[in-house]
């Protein structure tokens, strides 16, 4: 059985005009295509200042692609995410397709603990099942029970981290896509979400990451997909 | 899922002057949709213009009312308005004392408007009112205080409790925490937040603080002279602005 198709972009291009600099232009993306399937772990890998993190945010629709096409298996069809419309991305963000960043963006007076468990209230979860889901993303992802009803604006790096990936992961997401989430954690701490990303994958998640750790590249990685800068020179 | 309002071509001038320009947008229920610009953009104007509460030179507003039937504001009698503005609308001003009614209690302010909505039974009006004090965050013992013996912050945590209060479908916002002090602001918008998802209401509002945006509304309108410049997702006008004065915007913040 093959895997099912789950993203794939077709000859996108992403450029940033900067009306500040006096309208100079930045070509970031140019002619890109990748697949993605279920199951597997793209890992995207290159010098600073690549794209990758750019890449990453065109897909969620963050960004808007300049030329060419995201297509997304959301539900039981494709949607093309560089035309849907902004109530379509929104629907697409809630049920399809996850954004782990490397920062939280806390939100002032919020705990941990419903700032975890808000993605799978708004997918449609009752608030005490979902707190009882975040109390066990937030175990499993060793952040001390005292910081679960403290907002986390003044939590140390690396457990300001971890919430952000409980967070991420709540909601199983067919496609999940992350940004160095791993950036400032110990190497225990590494493994665990190691192990939780090969339990998404085996759950069916696509999953198109960047990672810099080469360790942990190591241990999620299915394949690598390299990048270079356009204007390197 | 249908929308809950319909902006087409809206345009309002003040004698020669642009207030508002051709502007369009949906509003979706349980949707929250902010107007941002900078100070004298025209952001209350076009608020105002589609709240009926100024009456637009061209265009048209189309609101669908709790029965589902679509309305044309423009062509509605003054007392139809009225009607739609005590049993489906909620409006939060400003400066809260224009919307609180000074000289009688916070209790009686927030009682009310379900008095307008024909509630009359007095230990249940006065529950209510408690309630809702303690949903904003108010010491319901201070429920026979004057309005005026409260602080800005309170003041404005009491329009928005007399406001929510007949569970409105749509609210109209302007600037609610502009003129406070940051720590107060923050505690209304997480108020604000927490009652938009709970209630699912929908709403309008107009702010010059894009980090309140990114807060508070998945869309975003940006008007510069009257007319949408921009519009969008919220995360993707901040992050990824298209238009020169949006760029302007975002990079004049120090964090958003
Ligand atoms: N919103 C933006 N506006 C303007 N330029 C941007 C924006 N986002 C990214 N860029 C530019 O795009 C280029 C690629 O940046 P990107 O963050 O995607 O690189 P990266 O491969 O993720 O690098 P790193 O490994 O350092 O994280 C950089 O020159 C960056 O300045
Ligand atoms: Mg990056």
């Amino acid at each position: 059985m093959t895997a099912a198709l789950m993203l794939e972009l077709r000859d996108l291009s992403k450029s940033f005009e900067l009306h500040q600099q006096h309208g100079a232009r930045l070509n970031v993306l140019r002619g890109l295509d990748l697949r993605l399937h279920a199951g597997e772990c793209v890992v995207l890998s290159g010098p600073s200042g690549a794209g990758k993190s750019t890449l990453l945010r065109v897909i969620y629709a963050n960004y808007r692609p300049s030329l060419g096409a995201v297509h997304v298996r959301h539900q039981d069809r494709w949607l093309d995410l560089a035309k849907a419309t902004p109530h379509e991305v929104l629907d697409v963000r809630r049920q399809t397709l996850g954004y782990v960043s490397q920062f939280l963006r806390v939100i002032p007076r919020v705990p941990a603990l419903d700032i975890v468990a808000e993605p799978l209230v708004e997918h449609g979860v009752d608030v005490q099942q979902a707190r009882r889901r975040a109390a066990y993303m937030l175990s499993r992802l060793n952040v001390p029970e005292r910081l679960w009803q403290l907002p986390p604006g003044t939590f140390s790096g690396g457990e300001q981290q971890r919430v952000n990936i409980a967070r991420g992961l709540i909601v199983p997401r067919p496609i999940l896509l992350l940004d160095e989430p791993t950036a400032s954690l110990d190497a225990d701490n590494r493994a665990i979400v190691a192990e939780l990303l090969a339990e998404a994958r085996s759950a069916g998640s696509a999953v198109l990451g960047i990672f810099h750790d080469e360790d942990m590249r190591d241990r999620v990685a299915t394949r690598l997909f390299p990048m270079q800068a356009l204007e390197a020179a | 899922m249908s929308a809950l309002l319909q902006v087409r071509n809206l345009s309002l001038h003040y004698g020669p002057r642009v207030g508002c320009q051709d502007v369009s947008f949906d509003l979706h229920p349980g949707e929250l949709l902010c107007i941002v610009g900078e100070s004298g953009s025209g952001k209350s104007t076009l608020l105002n213009a589609v709240a009926a509460q100024l009456t637009p030179t061209a265009g048209s507003v189309r609101y669908r009312q709790r029965d589902g039937e679509w309305l044309e504001l423009g062509t509605l009698s003054e007392a139809d308005r009225r009607r739609l503005a005590r049993e489906e609308w909620g409006f939060v001003t400003q400066n809260p004392r224009d919307g609180l009614r000074l000289n009688v209690s916070a209790g009686a302010n927030v009682a009310e408007r379900l008095m307008a909505l024909g509630m009359r039974h007095y230990s249940q009006l006065r529950a209510t009112a408690r309630h809702w004090l303690e949903r904003v965050e108010i010491d319901p013992t201070r429920i026979d205080d004057a309005p005026t013996s409260f602080s800005g912050g309170m003041q404005q945590r009491l329009q928005i409790a007399r406001t929510l209060v007949t569970q409105p479908r749509l609210v109209f916002m302007d600037e609610p925490t502009a003129g406070l002090d940051v720590s107060v602001q923050a505690r209304i918008l997480d108020l604000l937040r927490r009652l938009v998802n709970e209630l699912g209401l929908a709403a309008v509002m107009v702010t010059h603080d894009l980090a309140v945006a990114r807060l508070l509304a998945a869309r975003t309108i940006v008007m510069q002279g009257g007319r949408v410049v921009e519009t969008g997702l919220t995360d993707q006008i901040l992050d990824d602005p298209q238009h020169p004065y949006t760029q302007l915007l975002v990079s004049s913040v120090l964090t958003t």
